[in-house]
């Protein structure tokens, strides 16, 4: 069990700062992230796009900011649990909360802080009416094990940088694989769109593009895939693996069901603190909502901050905060 | 002032069709201009392509300019997409557009 004083879900920009204003107050923090990295939306959809809005940076690579935040944190030794999902919240008698991943892992803390953006990020589920009868039975949306797949026919669907990088290294292990994409060109880097020709050239992928899967079959187990393609029209395909690598999409998941005053998809908060509906649960940045919400990242930092004093007077009922300048403490790290 | 407002007109996801008066010098887009009308675009990403909740298909003959490397890159991770799929985001308002019409794609899963 992991326990901590302020449980964070979510390491997006505000999950981050939010350990910075705690380490100050001495409290520390502990985060949980769906993705394998730390950043939230700005490290998954938008790593080289410039901000201009953050106090201080006349413009800053969205990439670099989470660097700059994870280098400004690292003095009060935050911890990870890095792709996982937090499913599950139990209050324990003595106050306490448990948080539990879909791994398994437990997590506990007298306060927990959701920092879950627009939600966890998780794979695009292409709209075929039984996808879900088949999945872990021939459907992944993640390569896990590449090692699964060896000796086995497999359908990557797709057109980015994970398809095209899937697809080439499943050609050394699989016994067939077929790329199904809905155009002739590919986005990704130039040396896999290369790669994926030769491949294709020299028979070992079997390329389709101007395709797209519309269906599947099997018993019970997934055992073809139905191919609509442009000009050849309707393929069957007999297959024991179907990987459509689509990208990921944000989507509010397990939290919808702890309990929280829900509204639009975001948690509402009493803008003192950030407080929820549920004391000792507290929601900061994109994923709360109340008068005058606005999804900025100066914003999530702010609500981090005034979240901390709150935070501060759960953990430590018995103890006063005394307001100082980090000009004046200086940084006094966390062992 | 001639032409300072042009008509599109939208079809949302339950098929109904909304007439959106929208002026051409406000440097809009047509996500924004959905958006605007209370039509159930997310918008994710505020327009950069980088969404595709805001993919529409293009009902009526304009021709719209090609769409760029960008768009074409978001469409792949979209689905349903059709010959006439775009991103709403990246189509301009200008008065050429008028009697332009759209239809709200699925929303993706
Ligand atoms: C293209 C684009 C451009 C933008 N430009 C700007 C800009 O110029 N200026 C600006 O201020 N803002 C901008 N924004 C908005 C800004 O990115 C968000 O306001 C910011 O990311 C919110 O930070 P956050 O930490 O609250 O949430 P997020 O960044 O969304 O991070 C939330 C994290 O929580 C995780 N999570 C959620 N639920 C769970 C769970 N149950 N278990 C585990 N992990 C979970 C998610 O995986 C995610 O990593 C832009 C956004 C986009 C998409
Ligand atoms: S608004 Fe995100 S792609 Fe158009």
């Amino acid at each position: 069990m992991i326990q901590t004083d302020i449980l964070i879900i979510g390491a997006g920009p505000t999950g981050l700062f939010a350990v910075f204003e705690a380490g100050l107050l001495r409290l520390r923090c502990h985060l949980i992230d769906s993705l394998p990295q730390a950043g939230g939306q700005l490290t998954e959809i938008y790593p080289k796009k410039p901000i201009y809005d953050i106090p201080g940076f006349p413009e800053v690579m969205a990439g670099k900011l989470v660097d700059n935040l994870m280098e400004q944190i690292a003095p009060f030794n935050p911890g990870f649990t890095l792709g996982e999902r937090a499913e599950t919240i139990d209050k324990q008698e003595n106050g306490q909360f448990v948080v539990t991943t879909n791994k398994g892992t437990q997590h506990r803390a007298p306060v927990v802080a959701i920092a879950g953006g627009l939600g966890s990020f998780e794979p695009r589920k292409p709209p075929i009416s039984n996808i879900s009868d088949y999945e872990d039975r021939g459907v992944s949306y993640i390569v896990k094990d590449p090692e699964v797949y060896r000796g086995q026919r497999i359908v990557i669907a797709g057109g980015g940088d994970s398809a095209l990088d899937w697809a080439i290294y499943l050609a050394k292990v699989a016994s067939e694989v077929t790329l199904v994409h809905r155009r002739e060109g590919f986005r990704g880097a130039l040396d896999s769109v290369e790669k994926i020709k030769e491949l294709s050239q020299q028979g070992r992928i079997n390329l389709l593009t101007s395709a797209q899967v519309v269906g599947l079959s099997g018993n019970g187990r997934l055992q073809a895939v139905d191919v609509n393609h442009k000009k050849e029209g309707a393929i069957k395909l007999e297959v024991d693996h179907f990987i459509p690598l689509f990208g990921l999409i944000p989507k509010l998941g397990p939290i919808g069901d702890w309990g929280l005053e829900i509204e639009n998809n975001a948690i509402k908060v009493n803008t003192f603190d950030y407080s929820t509906n549920i004391h000792g649960l507290f929601a900061i940045g994109d994923i709360n909502t109340y008068p005058g919400k606005l999804k900025l990242i100066l914003c999530g930092f702010h609500e981090a901050t005034l979240m901390c004093q709150s935070a501060f007077k759960i953990v430590n009922p018995d103890k006063k905060i005394s307001f100082k300048y980090t000009t004046v403490t200086g940084i006094d790290g966390l062992s | 002032m001639e032409n300072s407002e042009i008509v599109v007109f939208v079809t949302d996801r339950e098929g109904s069709e909304h007439t959106i008066e929208v002026p051409v010098d406000m440097n809009l887009n047509l996500m924004e201009v959905m958006k605007g009308s209370d039509l159930d675009v997310k918008a994710t990403c505020g327009g950069m392509a980088l969404c595709s909740t805001c993919h529409v298909y293009v009902l009526s003959t304009h021709s719209l300019p090609e769409p760029t490397d960008a768009e074409e890159d978001m469409l792949d991770q979209a689905f349903d997409v059709e010959d006439n799929s775009r991103l709403g985001c990246q189509i301009k308002i200008s008065a050429e557009l008028n009697g332009l019409k759209v239809k709200l794609a699925p929303e993706g899963a």
